[in-house]
């Protein structure tokens, strides 16, 4: 079955006893037992929620995976699957990555004893080089949040298996409508839901999906063990966001190209980074990986004067952090999603204070494209800066 | 102003926008930026939503405590507070403690390089003898779940206070209506909203509360680093639980207090555990320091078989997992909250096969009497039982 169909048909015809095409809302908690040692497989919701449990197999289904597991944000999915880990393990991590993840691993996780090396996964030799007997694992964003960057799934999921170690993707940018990294190698994919897969900016959530039984079990237990579980009505939010995916993300890819290729043109603008144009240096690899570039465009203005003029420039694209949403977003890394990440290591990497991240929404390109030169025109009059 | 007025009209008690009385739900992922100069109060809502934060002010306020969390459910609360510690850290626990805090403590939070110590807390004298160099809080439950034992909150907190160990508190079984622990002395304060806050078995909710803002400063980055957090409409669902909660428990203590002396009496009960009742060795402590009993007791039937035949008859109250609703609820904790404990720590607590939790809810006290009294005495004799069985049927 076609993507596009399983995620429609999520639910449906679940609903035996009134035949209710949508699956209905289960706000209960608790769930009476027929008896002492009987279960109708539901005991408390915690554990498991039957509205829970169809968007739970809509997304195990949709990433080609055994076990899903709804979180109350991405955060909450990042560090529930960090769980599987002891003090003393080593991770591979990503070298541009999300603030947040950054700022969980830094500054909470690494007080347990666990460790995390920082490594430009596109380049395996240093992959292999950063291993340590102490490795348990590699985490991956691809692409790299803000900078786009591509990692060969197929080829660190094979490095990583030769060392016995767990590949974890953050799939957030693509969604498993443009790439599914289970059927790449990887071993457990994370999504923060709030972002493509809900669509509409209006719920928190993150996903997880396992490969094979023995790990969905192991998740299952510390997902339940945790509690950080996402809330019913949540769950039947992003199910209904996930039913227009295919239709959203063909529209946020056809836009990202527009913008992509116009903001180019601009003289205000140095550098733009979207997978989807043949110059960018993972364009090959993200062809062979995945079907599709999804709507994250990110680019350097020419100084950083022009931040703010851009920023309060803008009409229609809001300035805000998130991103995946119908509506456009733009995000300034440097101070809103990588704050936590420290001014050296952010510099080094990249992100600095001219990069700013677009996340191209549903609208008419036009006037997307009209809204962003208007306020790139303004920020060099404003910003004085002249190429 | 009173419990019954605070828990009304307290804080965040209307929209101060459109003076709506009840406050909206922002189903909002993220918060347009005006200035980037001036960042918003809000920018994305696993930081912070409105809707959350009219909860969270209201549970502080309401504990007498400087901040308030809402999270996903008690667990994530209880999983974030314990983030509080680090690698090396030890921590002494109530040794009844439920049983998804002992799964938790036990099997993941023990990987992770905290070592935990069960003590029986109200024995100060064992909590005292437990604290080592690498001490850095302890965690308590009182009335306990199920046994309803009773800690003395003031004293332990002047425990922690001396050899500065943070004091924290699950307070779920009694609520800020009866018991407020940072009042008498403890750091935090932490609640399953799921039972009686929320009260009506529709939604999962835990809380927190700081007594001071530094603890605040520290919880709040765990909780947006952590993301644990609670949803709007969960929040939402909460504080309209939340404005019933005094009217509910009047009702279901009197409820529970009047089942408890009647089971007392009753020949197929062989123990009844209830702080208000006089002969409970807690009952001194409970009138001390808290404004009532709850509507939680424990009974004991003695056997599984007899307790499955219990069960199996009863009409009115729901058979399931959890407490603290509308509707009363009968739980065997040796299969369910408890489940994910060893036989052997299970029994050596009390919580024998032959044990009943009771949540007293809103139905007329005659009609439960009158149903549980249907079942009781149509229960096989004592003498019949005995053998335990394994046989578990439940993994929460």
């Amino acid at each position: 079955m076609h993507l596009e169909t399983k995620l429609v048909q999520a639910g449906v015809g679940k609903d035996e006893k009134t035949g209710a095409v949508n699956f209905p809302l289960y706000y209960s908690t608790a769930y009476r037992h027929p008896t002492l040692g009987e279960s109708t497989g539901f005991d408390y919701s915690r554990t498991a929620n039957p509205t829970r449990t169809v968007l739970e197999e809509a997304i195990a289904s949709a990433e080609s995976g055994e076990g899903g597991f709804a979180c109350a944000s991405g955060m909450a999915a990042i560090h529930t699957v960090m769980g599987l880990f002891s003090q003393g393990d080593h991770l591979l991590v990503s070298l541009d990555l999300y603030g947040g993840t950054y700022r969980l691993f830094e500054q909470v996780l690494s007080r347990y004893g666990l460790t995390f090396s920082y490594v430009d996964l596109r380049d395996l030799k240093a992959v292999e080089a950063a291993v340590k007997p102490e490795t348990k694992a590699v985490f991956v964003e691809s692409p790299t949040n803000p900078l786009i960057q591509i990692t060969d799934i197929q080829g660190v999921a094979m490095l990583a298996k030769s060392h016995g170690l767990l590949t974890i993707v953050d799939n957030t940018f693509m969604t498993p409508y443009c790439q599914r990294p289970l059927e790449l190698g990887a071993d457990i994919v994370l999504h923060s839901a709030t972002k493509y897969l809900g669509g509409h900016n209006d719920v928190l959530a993150g996903l997880i999906v396992t490969k094979g039984q023995e790990l969905s079990e192991k998740i299952r237990f510390l997902h339940n063990s945790i509690g950080a579980v996402l809330g019913p009505q949540d769950c039947w939010l992003l199910l209904r966001g996930m039913k227009t995916l295919a239709l959203r993300m063909e529209r946020h890819e056809a836009n990202a190209f527009a913008v992509a290729k116009k903001l180019r043109e601009h003289p205000a603008i140095t550098e733009v980074f979207y997978p989807g144009l043949a110059d960018h240096p993972g364009h090959d690899v993200q062809k062979k990986q995945s079907s599709g570039f999804s709507g994250m465009v990110s680019f350097r203005l020419q100084s950083a004067e022009q931040v703010k003029p851009f920023l309060r420039n803008l009409r229609i694209v809001s300035f805000a952090e998130s991103l995946g949403g119908v509506e456009s977003l733009c995000t300034y890394p440097a101070t809103q999603t990588h704050a936590d990440i420290p001014v050296e290591i952010r510099e080094y990497v990249g992100v600095c204070d001219r990069l700013l991240r677009l996340s191209v929404g549903i609208e008419h390109p036009d006037d997307l494209i009209a809204d962003l030169c208007g306020a790139l025109d303004a920020s060099l009059a404003v910003g004085g800066s002249v190429r | 102003m009173n419990f019954a007025t605070r828990v009304l009209h307290g804080t965040s008690c209307f929209d101060p926008v459109t003076g709506a009385s009840s406050v909206p739900i922002y189903q909002a992922s993220t918060f347009h930026q005006a200035d980037l100069d001036r960042p918003g109060t809000f920018d994305y809502a696993r930081s912070g939503n409105p809707t959350r934060q009219a909860l969270e002010e209201a549970i502080a306020g309401l504990e007498g405590g400087e901040r308030g969390f809402a999270f996903a459910s008690g667990m994530a609360a209880i999983s974030s507070v314990f983030m509080l510690f680090s690698a090396g850290d030890q921590v002494i626990v109530a040794e009844d403690v439920y049983g998804g805090t002992f799964r938790f403590l036990t099997k993941v939070l023990s990987r992770m390089g905290i070592s935990v110590t069960f003590v029986d807390a109200t024995r100060l004298e064992d909590i005292r003898a437990a604290i080592t160099p690498a001490t850095k809080g302890i965690y308590l439950e009182t009335p306990s779940n199920p046994m309803l034992k009773v800690t003395d909150l003031a004293a332990v907190s002047q425990i922690g206070k001396e050899r500065g160990l943070l004091v924290i508190v699950d307070n779920t079984f009694l609520t800020p209506y009866y018991q407020r622990p940072l009042e008498l002395g403890a750091d935090i304060v932490i609640h399953s909203a799921t039972k009686f806050i929320g009260g009506h078995s529709d939604v999962l909710a835990g809380l927190a509360v700081t007594r001071d803002a530094v603890l605040g400063e520290q919880l709040y980055f765990i909780q947006n680093g952590m993301g644990a957090i609670l949803g709007a409409q969960d929040c939402w669902l909460v504080m309209r639980g939340l404005k019933t909660l005094k009217a509910r428990l009047d009702v279901s203590t009197q409820t529970a207090d009047r089942i408890a002396r009647w089971l007392s009496a009753h020949p197929a009960v062989s123990r009844v555990y209830y702080t208000g009742l006089a002969d409970h060795p807690g009952h001194h402590f409970q009138e001390s320091q808290a404004s009532g009993h709850g509507a939680v007791l424990s009974f004991d039937v003695g056997s599984r078989e007899r307790a499955k035949a219990l069960f199996d008859r009863v009409k009115l109250p729901i058979v399931a997992v959890s407490l603290g609703a509308v509707e009363t609820i009968l739980s065997y904790p040796a299969a369910m909250s408890h489940a994910s404990m060893p036989v052997a720590e299970r029994e050596q607590r009390g919580i024998t096969d032959g044990l009943i939790r009771l949540s007293a809810g809103l139905e007329d006290a005659d009609d439960l009497i009158q149903d549980l009294e249907q079942a009781l005495s149509a229960l096989p004799p004592i003498a019949a039982a005995g053998q335990t069985s394994k046989e578990a049927f439940s993994r929460v």
